[in-house]
């Protein structure tokens, strides 16, 4: 299998280029259909959880926060949901899609067993740390492996709401110290 | 009957000049893609902001010292009659990243 081989060296090659080993390796590079599919996953994890805090959380400005992330989470995805269908990609389930969706389920489950103050605090940490993981994941792999234009303007744009929510959420957190 | 009348109306006129300032503008910022612009806006008392937002997605402008507050719905807009100098800094509430400047002149 002569191709095989040189395609197998060709890789080797890649991967020990000095740029690719800083990054991601070249196989975990995900494709459009894939990025698509974590995006959106992302968002409605954060949908779910929204929806939970609406109807467990006390605090108002909890309450406000859940309110908000429901309606801009909403909003982005319908706009991925419109683009995809324009750019006639199908998102393609994936590992990363799969982690996340699991990660989320536990995290629905533990926050579900907390109530009154104790909840709303866990909810707001856990949305800091989970806008703070998306957003590097958006800003080290899914933009730069973004092929499509119109994708990877979708997802600077998704990047920058995400931050707002992580800055958000890191001032509800500090009022309910 | 109708050389008493027109005094008054001049009267009324000239009031009215003098209530609305002379100069008074209205002045546009622009809120898309979570950025507002101009970030470093510049203004007079009497003059009048056109708030316009160009996102999906729901924004407020937030004066840090309580000056102001208004939310923008997406995809609309709304005005405010500046009435106070100075400088304020403001914000979005539901994405505090997004972040401007409106100087207000006497
Ligand atoms: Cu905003």
């Amino acid at each position: 299998m002569f191709t095989r081989r040189s395609a197998a060296i060709a890789a080797a090659i890649l991967l020990s280029s000095p740029a690719l080993l800083q990054g991601a390796s070249a196989a975990d590079k995900p494709t459009d259909p894939q990025i698509a599919h974590i995006a959106y996953t992302a968002g409605v994890i954060d949908i779910n959880a929204a929806k939970q805090a609406k109807k467990k959380a006390q605090n108002k400005d909890v309450k406000a926060f859940a309110e908000d992330m429901l309606r801009d989470h909403e909003a982005v995805n319908k706009q991925a949901l419109a683009l995809v269908k324009k750019l006639n990609v199908t998102p393609e389930d994936n590992d990363t899609s799969k982690a996340l969706s699991k990660q989320a389920s536990d995290k629905l489950t533990e926050l579900d067993k907390l109530d009154g103050a104790a909840f709303d605090k866990a909810y707001v940490a856990n949305e800091v740390a989970y806008h703070k993981a998306v957003n590097g994941a958006l800003e080290t792999q899914l933009i730069p492996s973004a092929n499509n234009a119109e994708l990877k303007s979708l997802l600077q744009t998704g990047l920058k709401i995400f931050q707002g929510h992580q800055q958000h959420a890191e001032h509800v957190a500090a009022e309910l110290k | 009957m109708m050389p008493e009348r027109l005094p008054s109306i001049a009267i009324a006129l000239v009031l009215a000049a003098m209530v609305a300032p002379a100069h008074a503008e209205t002045i546009v910022i622009t809120m898309e893609n979570l950025v507002i612009s101009p970030a470093d806006a510049s203004a007079r008392i009497g003059d009048t902001i056109e708030w316009i937002n160009k996102d999906v997605f729901a924004h407020t402008a937030t004066a840090k010292n309580g000056d102001f507050d208004v939310t923008l719905p997406p995809n609309k807009s709304a005005t405010s009659v500046l009435t106070k100098a100075g400088a304020v800094d403001y914000y979005c509430r539901f994405h505090p990243n997004m972040k401007a400047t409106l100087k207000v002149a006497p």
